[in-house]
């Protein structure tokens, strides 16, 4: 039984130590946000969150984070309202939308290490995160849009 | 319960409903994006409606919408959802002609029945093949809320107008809503009455064309979008397919498990008997769990007799080609005229070139997937699936049971881009439930079993010619093109007829029949059948127009620099609008007038000609009508690349497009297609492609397969010619133009023409040393 947090809630899954989170997520607690698409860590659709850090969850054991945070798609913010989120709808990003739990995913780790990103910036972060339907003018905008959104309100808060 | 149900029971009792259910219907966004079918009572009437009211006492004047007593609107959408935001689009259609209230407006992916009629998502065609029905049945039901509303109101149906989802007489109004619960209209139209209807003007258009925001996107940005993948059922097993080393004709000789069954969770393998052969040789593996399947996949061994392509490669493919293309008789003609021969023979000269495309794959992010089990008598299969109507035959086939008896549910895709019209992927799944006696059984096929299984674009050859006189004019043309035929493979019953009366792959040509003013033409589609032997192939994101133009508008380019003329003013020569090409209404009015108009504000825009570049560094322009002749979206394009001659890396730095579709429906669908189309084009010119090894694809993953990605996006700038004509297709013409205006932009940058795509730095390097040397 390995136990761990997600999206704030503790959880245990009851699988062979080195089934990948991915599946962990998906099949054994209902999670289907993250996605399956390359399985050796080359596309971005599985990026989860493990302890705030951007991870492939297809290529990584679900017993190698026992006892971590893990946050998911579903649980980046309770109403679906994280900054990211609300500038993917606001630009119209997603098409098909299958690598999009991953480009918020990367995105919102993104930010947290760069709040103003450059075009360098987001194109060496976000070059992990293929999108088969090409949206990535959009995921460039959008990103710009929420690192604006999230500064101004640190600003009011701060 | 499994997963789906019980998402659907939390959606019933949210929306209240107790009645017993036909299955489960899932919600996307709120109320306004679903996919299931019909509850009982709703939405579930056979056409042509005798069968009296619909239930929960909504209206439903055509089987494609109903308007419920709480005024909710709700549309029935054919067309699977891939990311071209179809549904909103096509639901725009009808609510603008019903006058509806946008924000009460719900659409309804619908599963396979027969009552909707050919169900397929592809080609661009969506819009263009529902615009005049859903326009249709967007008059009767606006008509009848008139009629019904103008008697709640004491007055005359000619004193109303609808509005907004209301009916208005003056100062007094009622909503639909009001109308369907007090007046309980039952009136019903058949297609023939339907027609009948006046249409609104188009300066009466409220919705069509203003912007919007699509209802598929909110549950895409949080997870709550349900794809094929995701479905899930109580007793569901996990199965993993084994593929045999050929495509087609490989035996199974023998089968050991001793290591698989090692593997937690494996419970047996089974050899698969496909009647309909779709899936000759396969072995799937079941477990309980997906990763226990992958493990215990990679754990079986399976001995096969190989079929007779297990040594084939892309250069046989290739070559096989060359030879048909030179041989004169065989294949099928789209155009022959009377006169290319004389042409040909009293020319003062021939020029001719040949072109090549390598194998590109789909990988679409979603891998292939079907869910099957036996249920209530029927064979269910849920997927996501670009044309039902082809497939559910072959799973019945494979089944050996009646196509009434299948029914496939539908969901979202993980991407389309084609692959999905062949539903290959469903039949091994049904056949697995079969063997289990109907128990469900999901089947996820890896991201390398994807890749070896993939219907992918043939690799192509294609060789231009041209009679020209001694002014170097065009006085005859030829185009041979060979490539597998996906449509004969497929859906041989969809294939057009030749000039010739011989059949031809029009997805295997499409693009050739273009619109020039070149003199009697011959256009000749050749079938590499040992393409059709090594693989299956398929229909990719705008088909054959994603690889034609590769070689007549690279070809008009070379043909131009021969004359001594610009390109686009040659072609601007050619683009004269007579014959069969001066259009014809509904779909191609002004013919190649509008293509000729597209380039024109193409070249203002990108400063063709007159911008100073810096060194190494050019435009390179393309000219297409999108995606087949009958339905022209009239494309030009223009990309700016940077060669650098050290490397021989090709950078695309910007690309502009204008495009003619006719009455745009969406702004902000359209051109997000568009953008997307067009990456299709830098990613297969500059950085993808496969090649055919001992007969399978040599690429099984990333690590190897290399398409575009966010640092490889150039700046784009695509506008769309404003035109109340009707509407074409957006979803795979930006694609067209682009490959051959970056071998354009190359030649002019560096002087090397390169005939080969994808465009790599090697053929970059090896083109500069050799133009040195010579």
């Amino acid at each position: 039984m390995i136990k761990f947090k997600l999206n704030g809630r503790d959880v245990s899954v009851d699988v062979p130590d080195d089934t990948p989170l991915l599946w962990a997520l998906r099949d054994e607690l209902d999670q289907t946000g993250t996605k399956f698409g390359c399985g050796v860590g080359q596309c971005g659709a599985c990026t989860v969150h493990v302890g705030g850090r951007a991870t492939r969850s297809c290529i990584t054991p679900v017993s190698s984070i026992a006892g971590a945070d893990v946050t998911t798609i579903e649980g980046l913010h309770p109403e679906g309202k994280h900054p990211v989120q609300e500038a993917w709808r606001d630009i119209q990003v997603p098409q098909c939308g299958y690598c999009q739990s991953g480009q918020i995913m990367q995105a919102a780790s993104l930010l947290k290490d760069y709040p103003d990103p450059t075009d360098e910036q987001i194109d060496g972060v976000m070059g992990g995160s293929l999108c088969r339907c090409m949206t990535y003018i959009r995921i460039r905008k959008a990103i710009k849009k929420a690192a604006a959104a999230m500064r101004e309100e640190t600003a009011s808060h701060g | 319960m499994g997963k789906l149900e019980r998402i659907a029971a939390q959606q019933d009792r949210k929306a209240g409903l107790t009645t017993s259910r036909r299955g489960f219907l899932l919600t996307a966004v709120g109320s306004a994006f679903m996919f299931g079918f019909a509850r009982e009572g709703k939405a579930a009437q056979v056409f042509p409606a005798s069968a009296g009211m619909p239930g929960n006492g909504a209206f439903e004047p055509t089987i494609w919408c109903s308007i419920a007593p709480d005024g909710v609107v709700n549309i029935n959408v054919i067309r699977a959802e891939m990311g071209q935001h179809v549904g909103t689009a096509l639901a725009r259609i009808i609510a603008d002609e019903m006058e509806a209230d946008w924000d009460k407006v719900k659409i309804t992916q619908v599963d396979t029945d027969p009552k909707w009629g050919l169900m397929v998502t592809g080609g661009s065609w969506s819009v263009w093949m529902t615009w005049d029905t859903f326009r249709q049945a967007g008059a009767a039901a606006r008509t009848v809320m008139i009629e019904e509303g103008a008697k709640l109101l004491g007055t005359s149906a000619a004193n109303c107008v609808a509005r907004n989802g209301r009916v208005i007489a003056g100062g007094k109004s009622i909503s639909f809503g009001e109308i369907v619960s007090r007046a309980h209209p039952t009136r019903t139209y058949s297609p023939d009455e339907m027609a009948k209807l006046t249409l609104k003007p188009a300066s009466e258009r409220r919705l069509i064309g203003k912007d919007v925001k699509a209802l598929d996107i909110p549950a895409k940005t949080d997870g709550s979008a349900i794809y094929g993948i995701d479905a899930k059922l109580d007793g569901m097993v996990y199965a993993r397919p084994k593929m045999p080393p050929t495509r087609y004709g490989s035996k199974v000789v023998s089968v050991d498990d001793s290591e698989a069954k090692k593997v937690k969770g494996y419970l047996r393998y089974i050899v698969l008997d496909d009647p309909s052969d779709t899936v000759p040789g396969w072995v799937a593996v079941l477990a309980s769990s997906y990763p226990a399947a992958i493990r215990a996949t990679d754990l079986l061994k399976v001995t096969w007799t190989p079929g007779k392509t297990a040594n084939v490669s892309e250069n046989d493919i290739i070559e096989h080609g060359r030879k048909q293309i030179a041989e004169k008789s065989g294949g099928s003609c789209v155009f022959n005229d009377a006169g290319v021969d004389e042409a040909f023979s009293s020319a003062k000269q021939v020029f001719e070139r040949t072109y090549t495309c390598a194998s590109v794959l789909h990988y679409q992010l979603e891998p292939m997937n079907a869910l099957a089990r036996f249920q209530d008598g029927k064979w269910e299969i849920h997927c996501g699936n670009q044309w039902q109507s082809l497939f559910l035959p072959v799973i019945a086939k494979a089944l050996q049971v009646k196509e009434t008896d299948v029914v496939m549910r539908s969901y979202l895709l993980g991407g389309g881009f084609g692959r999905r019209l062949n539903g290959d992927y469903a039949v091994p799944a049904a056949l697995i439930s079969k063997a289990l006696e109907g128990k469900p059984v999901k089947l996820i096929l890896t991201r390398s079993d994807d890749m070896q299984f993939d219907s992918f674009r043939s690799p192509s050859i294609q060789t231009v010619r041209v009679a020209l006189d001694e002014n170097k004019t065009p006085k005859g043309w030829e185009h041979h093109a060979s490539a597998g035929w996906p449509t004969r493979v497929m859906a041989a019953a969809f294939m057009e007829k030749g000039a010739d009366g011989k059949a031809y792959d029009q997805f295997a040509i499409a693009g050739a029949d273009h619109w020039y003013d070149v003199g009697p033409m011959r256009v000749r589609a050749l079938d590499n059948d040992l393409a059709d032997a090594t693989f299956r192939p398929g229909w990719l994101r705008s088909v054959s127009s994603g690889w034609t133009p590769w070689a007549h508008e690279a070809f008009l380019d070379e043909l131009a620099h021969e004359k001594g003329v610009d390109p686009v003013d040659f072609r601007l020569s050619l683009l004269t609008a007579k014959g069969r090409n001066a259009g014809k209404a509904p779909d191609s009015v002004g013919g190649a007038t509008r293509q000729a108009n597209v380039l024109k504000r193409l070249v203002e825009k990108c400063g063709y000609g007159k911008t100073q570049l810096p060194a190494d560094t050019a435009i390179g322009i393309a000219t297409t009508f999108g995606q087949e002749r009958a339905m022209p979206t009239w494309t030009a394009g223009a990309v700016q690349v940077h060669v650098d001659r050290k490397t021989g890396v090709v950078t695309c730095q910007k690309i502009w497009l204008v495009l003619d579709a006719g009455t745009i429906i969406d702004p902000n669908g359209a051109m997000a297609q568009t953008e997307g189309g067009a990456l299709w084009g830098v990613s297969m010119a500059l950085f993808e492609n496969t090649e055919i090894v001992n007969g399978n694809v040599r690429d099984r993953n990333l690590n190897t397969y290399t398409p575009l990605r966010i640092s490889d996006t150039p700046e784009m700038d695509i506008e769309f010619v404003e035109s109340t004509e009707k509407p074409m297709g957006l979803g795979e013409p930006g694609v067209t133009t682009i490959g051959a205006a970056i071998a354009n932009a190359v030649f002019n940058a560096v002087g090397v023409r390169l005939r080969h795509q994808p465009i790599r730095p090697a053929d970059v390097l090896k083109g500069l040393s050799e133009k040195k040397s010579a």
